[in-house]
């Protein structure tokens, strides 16, 4: 970690999360995925949006967005398709992911724009007192949902797959060797990633559901989920209700930034320089 | 014994919360909480597996080689606090 510490802004550490939230933990898998590729920390972007997880970015030292809330996906696209030789990862939440940023979620998975998009999922909005998010599941106690929640909850990593992403992974705070490993994938895949890391929210989800400290978060995490290729082979009443960890999705689609670059290669300005130079296109000769 | 490993375990104690994860996943219960804060109470047994570096969420512990002779008797007492836990590595 003292290697992996200088990706850190140390002037603001210790960083403001509580006690035993398990969104630390992913950052440190994340920056650790970053250190094993070598990536140069200067041709990367994090992106976020608003809420706890999206505060991740004030504390690591790359150039980073801080952006309106649900819009990190919209800010990393434009960011993207400015500068595609930039890394664009997104560090947001299961609220600001898939409640308020839903659309710009999809839109992003269909375009297959090259973004690497970690979801630090703990099932609540921890930032504003623990109302229910869509990603807290059925007959769970939130603040806004005292007598359980009554709607169903989404399976991020089906509804990505469905929208177009290209590579789908689950991991979570508690399987952290597993976690990096994902990571490390995710971004090195060309395209739309997605990593969901369910994350503990002791001070929320754990009060409000009576579950416990952290250590017994991190104990209901790994009891609610089940490995992805374990799952193949056990029965299916050990797999029943539970959630798939590990890679679950890859396929090979064409990516949206060259995409639009061959579309438009016809119709660009063939600029020489800064100041204008030659212009090599009729139809834009103003 | 002679291929056993020694490891020390370099705390940030101004980082640390106290969340008790690292203390419940240390397989040879090497760590405990002193004052709310970790501390490595039987360093000798580590075995140097990463779990509560890897899963603690405040960079507040980080596992490193040391040799066998190097540092009994080194607890919080004579850790000088003035001095960052990084600078013994510098």
């Amino acid at each position: 970690m003292s290697e992996t510490l200088s990706y850190f802004r140390q002037d603001r550490l210790p960083h403001i999360w509580c006690p035993g939230c398990g969104h630390g933990t992913i950052t440190g898998a994340l920056v650790r995925a970053i250190d094993r590729l070598g990536l140069d920390k200067n041709k990367i972007m994090l992106v976020s949006g608003i809420g706890c997880s999206s505060r991740a970015v004030g504390y690591l030292d790359f150039d980073t967005l801080h952006t309106a809330h649900g819009r990190a996906l919209a800010f990393a696209t434009g960011l993207k398709v400015a500068r595609p030789d930039l890394k664009v990862i997104v560090m947001t939440g299961d609220g600001d992911c898939t409640a308020i940023g839903g659309n710009h979620f999809i839109h992003a998975a269909r375009r297959n724009i090259d973004i690497t998009t970690i979801v630090m999922n703990n099932n609540i909005y921890g930032m504003t007192s623990g109302q229910y998010s869509p990603m807290t599941p059925k007959g769970m106690l939130a603040t806004t949902a005292p007598y359980g929640n009554s709607e169903r909850d989404f399976d991020l990593a089906e509804l990505a797959k469905a929208a177009g992403a290209t590579y789908v992974a689950r991991g979570t705070s508690f399987h952290v060797p597993m976690l990096i490993e994902l990571l490390e994938q995710a971004l090195q895949n060309k395209g739309f990633s997605v990593v969901e890391a369910l994350s503990q929210c002791p001070t929320y989800m754990g009060r409000k559901n009576k579950i416990g400290s952290a250590v017994d978060m991190l104990e209901w995490i790994k009891g609610r989920t089940v490995n992805a290729k374990a799952a193949a082979a056990l029965p299916p009443e050990k797999v029943q209700g539970k959630l798939l960890i590990g890679e679950l999705h890859k396929s090979s689609q064409p990516e949206y930034c060259d995409e639009y670059l061959k579309a438009t290669a016809k119709v660009r300005r063939a600029w020489k320089n800064i100041d204008g130079g030659l212009r090599g296109c009729e139809q834009n000769s103003d | 014994m002679s291929d056993k490993k020694f490891y020390r375990h370099l705390i940030r104690e101004r980082y640390c919360k106290g969340c008790n994860i690292c203390v419940a996943y240390c397989p040879k219960k090497v760590l405990e909480l002193k004052d709310g804060k970790v501390f490595a109470a039987r360093p000798d047994d580590c075995i140097g597996c990463l779990m509560c570096e890897l899963r603690c969420p405040d960079f507040a512990i980080e596992v490193k080689p040391r040799d066998a002779a190097a540092s009994d008797g080194a607890d919080e007492r004579v850790v000088d606090l003035q001095v960052p836990p990084e600078a013994h590595d510098a």
